[in-house]
């Protein structure tokens, strides 16, 4: 079942037809979109996570046809002009990078955390709640929360 | 790919009915985090969807004339937390829906669909039975008001009647006023994670006695549950350690856990005694009161 929508993707106009039965992380992949990643598969790991309308959400478990209207942002459209955003360039400063394989979800879920958190103090402890839907087997997390606080600190 | 065979997406509520009572294998998405991750292992139960996902109207958080909170069953649980009339009236339900899994899964699922899937496990659940939420629910022969007390029949199974669409949740003010609410979640992790135990209580004080307690537990009996004897014990005593025992040992009468390779049998009334004293002291001193 075709379902056609139009949505904007990184800043790009798009006129899909979708089937009902993909996933907007299908669709994506399908659009040569591959920073986002499918890990789980089920809501569990956000390594699928993309912003809809600035929210996250992961993308394995959102239908396709949903981001009909909306506003997606994944990682590829983050930079600009070959500049890292701010937030791709603290994840590098801080070495929250390892495999890599958490980490275009974990820029989406960073991007709108500080976005939402930019006039207030944040703990760790609220990195950590804000940051628990995206899983990371390397780097023990810590490092991950470190470049959360130079985003914050930058924007105070 | 999700094994879906049929789809409608529908315009308005009135709508849903049609669609649903048109097909008996019919079922409704909400927010998709469990109805999407079933057909994700592909599951047949789920092959004929009706969508409300867009149906934006049923998102509405609002507190009424009569200063009812009227919360939309599409609402998602990040729009609830982040309510303020929810958050000034009601805050144990947001404390309660700021349990559930992790951020992303919390943008995109709902009230309604925590409810209506009639999970034993539903954080959202204590919180509506405590505060004897009334639910809206839009049916082919037009609009019904239920208590969620009874809602509930067993796992997966709720009143509901095929055709049926949950509008929203309403809470009373006399259902609220005046009450002290906590909820405690045991769970392995402090994060995506189902609960082992869920203790919700809501307490409202004469003085320094118990004018009124309830509690409600998920996950200590097939359905989600409130607690007549424990809440019995607690009227018209007095704020002690001796209370809060007295409530914990007579708790045992309203519970009935099972062994699952979650916890045993044994180890859930064990949490079920600890969690009763803990939740209900924390809902008595939220009342305003003293130990």
């Amino acid at each position: 079942m075709q379902k056609n929508i139009t949505c904007t993707i990184n800043g790009k106009q798009y006129f899909l037809s979708v089937d009902v039965v993909q996933s907007l992380l299908d669709t994506l992949r399908d659009l040569g979109i591959t920073s986002v990643k499918e890990g789980c598969g089920v809501g569990e790991c956000g390594a699928c996570t993309v912003l809809m309308d600035n929210v996250p959400v992961d993308s394995c478990i959102t239908l396709a046809v949903w981001a009909d209207g909306k506003n997606i942002r994944t990682v590829e459209g983050e930079s600009r002009d070959g500049q890292l955003s701010r937030v791709q360039q603290a994840y590098v400063d801080a070495g929250a990078v390892q495999c890599g394989f958490c980490t275009p979800g974990l820029i989406m879920t960073t991007t709108a955390f500080i976005e939402k958190h930019k006039d207030c103090k944040v703990s760790r402890e609220e990195i950590r709640k804000g940051h628990a839907g995206n899983l990371c087997r390397c780097t023990g997390y810590e490092t991950i929360i470190n470049a959360v606080e130079i985003c914050l600190e930058d924007s105070e | 790919m999700f094994a879906i065979e049929r789809y409608n997406k529908a315009q308005s509520v009135k709508e849903a009915v049609k669609l649903l009572s048109a097909d008996s294998e019919a079922k409704l998405i909400a927010g998709g985090t469990d109805v999407l991750i079933r057909l994700h292992g592909g599951s047949k139960e789920y092959r004929s969807l009706v969508d409300i996902n867009g149906l934006n109207d049923l998102k509405k958080i609002s507190e009424e004339p009569d200063k009812a909170v009227r919360i939309g069953s599409m609402a998602t649980f990040s729009e609830i937390m982040d309510s303020d009339v929810v958050n000034r009236r009601v805050p144990v339900i947001a404390e309660a829906v700021g349990t559930v899994g992790g951020p992303q899964l919390r943008n995109m699922a709902t009230m309604g669909g925590n409810i209506c899937n009639g999970a034993v496990s539903a954080d959202s659940a204590g919180a509506l039975l405590v505060h004897e939420a009334d639910l809206e629910i839009q049916g082919v022969d037009g609009k019904r008001v239920v208590p969620v007390v009874g809602f509930h029949q067993g796992p997966g199974r709720v009143a509901l009647k095929q055709g049926d669409v949950l509008v929203a949740f309403r809470i009373r003010p006399e259902n609220y006023k005046g009450f002290g609410a906590a909820y405690y979640k045991y769970a392995m992790r402090d994060a995506m994670d189902i609960a082992t135990i869920g203790c919700t209580a809501a307490a409202r004080l004469d003085g320094d006695k118990i004018e009124a307690l309830r509690l409600a537990f998920t996950v200590a009996a097939p359905k989600p549950i409130r607690c007549e004897h424990a809440e019995k014990a607690a009227v018209g005593k007095s704020l002690s350690e001796k209370t809060l025992k007295a409530i914990s040992d007579t708790v045992q009468k309203d519970v009935k856990p099972r062994d699952s390779w979650r916890a045993a049998k044994n180890f859930r009334l064990h949490i079920i005694r600890t969690l009763t004293q803990r939740v209900v002291r924390q809902a008595i001193e939220r009342a305003g009161g003293k130990f």
